[in-house]
């Protein structure tokens, strides 16, 4: 899709990551290098304690690496210096449960220097379009779990920030709610066509949503295999059971380590990555 | 309105039933009123004494609320502050438990040495006794902050007073408000204690004087005026939490997340 020679949003360079557990340093990730274009969708999938979510700390400028650099838009950042570069969503929507679902979009924007009511005014000009006209003052609590989503989805892209890092967004809703959004955010993206990475456990979602996968081993996360997802865009749902569905779908799951087990099964449709 | 009467029938039938026991037990036993005063005794004294009544209920009424005022910014400030350094919390915390320790038996009279028989000791007893819940539940919301949500608002780049205005202060909110209920509650019986060992007005200095004097009925009748002073008191608190906080009302119908 992109073409080599532009900057990539994020450029990761031999990441090594250690944390530390009941006095005991452990190594989380290991010579993580890969980059995402704008244009590009990247999943990264991996069993739990693969240190995906750390990865995203790390590129958000949460959580220092002990080795390696991370460029964004073609400037080297330190680790503090990159806090407010990305647009980063939890698996939790975190939203303030004071605040009204349109204070609540608006978030990122008054902590950017936006005043409340011009932030008010952007978020409320895009309500409609995520599918939440009506719910303006409504509160969290009143909200259904779908929708918290989808405010914790706006108050992301509001934040205009070129790299949205996405942590297993949809990793807490029910399998109904799982697939709308998902249809719902590849839409949104083919008009934003904003450099995505995102985190999930669940290799059909990656291979649905994603330009590229990465594959993460467990403890420490390190990059085994790398899935170029021929799939054409825009994605449909029917493409779930096509032949090149399957065949990415399988190379993952050999990647993975869940083919070939003992048993000989055949995961079921819908296989997550369990540790 | 059909709520609000169904909200306050409880307390006062249960009053009524107790006042109206209380009149029969004194009749039947033959009481004096010296001893124990009948609940109507008690309403000829708000009567007869109302305008001495309410002279102190005033002086009471104004300890208590600048007490609790001054022990409400105290209280939170020194909360903010703990919670926000390592060193203060080291240093402060123990002293302002300590400081709980003392009695007030032995500090109502020192204070009326340092400070005369004014005002001023019982606001500082009100004040001393009511900003330790505050403190304590200011910094129990202040922690109660959820780290993922901190942790997001420092990835958008806000900076640490952005994410106390935007964060900390908010979820600390209710706490602060469970803390202020009581914190009134114990102020007007510290501003009554305060009158009690030495003053020359205030409802507790009205007991201190009349019970010698065996006028009973009008006891009771400061302690009735206590007892609404401190329950109109907490209820202003709990209406400025419905008032200030209209999201409390909808959490818990689901798990955030």
């Amino acid at each position: 899709m992109q073409s080599p020679t532009t900057i990539p949003r994020v450029q990761l360079d031999h990441i090594d990551a250690t944390y530390v557990e009941d006095g005991v340093t452990l190594e989380a990730l290991r010579d993580i290098t890969f980059s995402v274009h704008d244009d590009e969708f990247v999943a990264l999938v991996g069993p739990s304690g693969s240190g995906k979510s750390t990865l995203l700390d790390i590129i958000s400028g949460l959580y220092a690496p002990v080795g390696g650099e991370i460029t964004i838009n073609g400037e080297t950042l330190a680790t503090p210096d990159r806090l407010g570069a990305s647009s980063y969503m939890h698996q939790r929507d975190l939203l303030l449960p004071w605040r009204s679902a349109l204070d609540n979009a608006a978030l990122a924007l008054e902590v950017h220097g936006v005043s409340r009511k011009e932030a008010r005014r952007r978020a409320l000009a895009r309500f409609a379009e995520f599918g939440l006209e009506g719910f303006e003052d409504a509160w969290p609590a009143q909200l259904s779990g779908g929708m918290r989503q989808r405010v914790a989805f706006l108050r992301t892209v509001l934040a205009e920030r070129p790299l949205l890092l996405l942590d297993e967004p949809f990793g807490a809703l029910d399998a109904l709610s799982r697939v709308v959004l998902q249809t719902w955010l590849l839409e949104l993206w083919e008009r934003e066509r904003q450099a995505v990475l995102f985190v999930t456990h669940d290799v059909d979602e990656a291979v649905y949503m994603a330009d590229r996968v990465i594959v993460l081993t467990a403890r420490p996360g390190a990059i085994t295999h790398i899935e170029q997802i021929s799939l054409a865009r825009p994605r449909a749902r029917e493409m779930l059971t096509s032949e090149t569905f399957h065949h990415h779908r399988v190379a993952l799951l050999e990647a993975l380590g869940l083919l070939n087990q003992p048993d000989g099964a055949q995961p079921a449709f819908g296989a997550r990555v369990m540790a | 309105m059909s709520a609000m009467l169904q909200r306050w029938i409880w307390p006062f039938l249960l009053l009524g039933v107790f006042l109206v026991t209380w009149e029969i037990v004194v009749v039947v036993t033959d009481t004096p009123t010296w001893m124990l005063p009948k609940p109507t005794e008690v309403f000829t004294a708000f009567r007869e004494d109302r305008q001495l009544l309410w002279r102190h209920t005033q002086v009471t009424l104004l300890e208590v609320v600048i007490g609790f005022g001054v022990a409400l910014l105290a209280g939170v400030a020194i909360g903010i502050a703990i919670d926000s350094s390592r060193v203060l919390e080291r240093a402060l915390y123990p002293l302002i438990i300590a400081s709980q320790t003392i009695p007030m038996v032995v500090l109502a009279p020192l204070l009326l040495i340092w400070f005369g028989y004014g005002l001023a000791p019982k606001i500082i007893v009100a004040a001393l006794i009511a900003f330790f819940p505050i403190t304590v539940s200011t910094v129990d919301g202040m922690r109660a902050a959820d780290r993922e949500v901190m942790a997001m608002l420092r990835s958008f780049g806000a900076n640490g007073w952005t994410r106390f205005r935007l964060a900390k202060l908010p979820a600390a909110l209710p706490s602060i408000f469970s803390g202020a209920r009581i914190g009134i509650a114990v102020s007007v019986i510290a501003a009554v204690f305060g009158e009690l060992v030495g003053a020359s007005e205030g409802l507790g200095y009205l007991m201190a004087r009349a019970a010698p004097q065996f006028l009973t009925a009008r006891v009771f009748a400061a302690i009735f005026i206590l007892s609404f002073m401190g329950v109109g008191l907490f209820a202003v608190i709990s209406a400025l939490e419905r008032l200030l906080l209209p999201w409390r009302r909808y959490v818990s119908d689901r798990p955030s997340g």
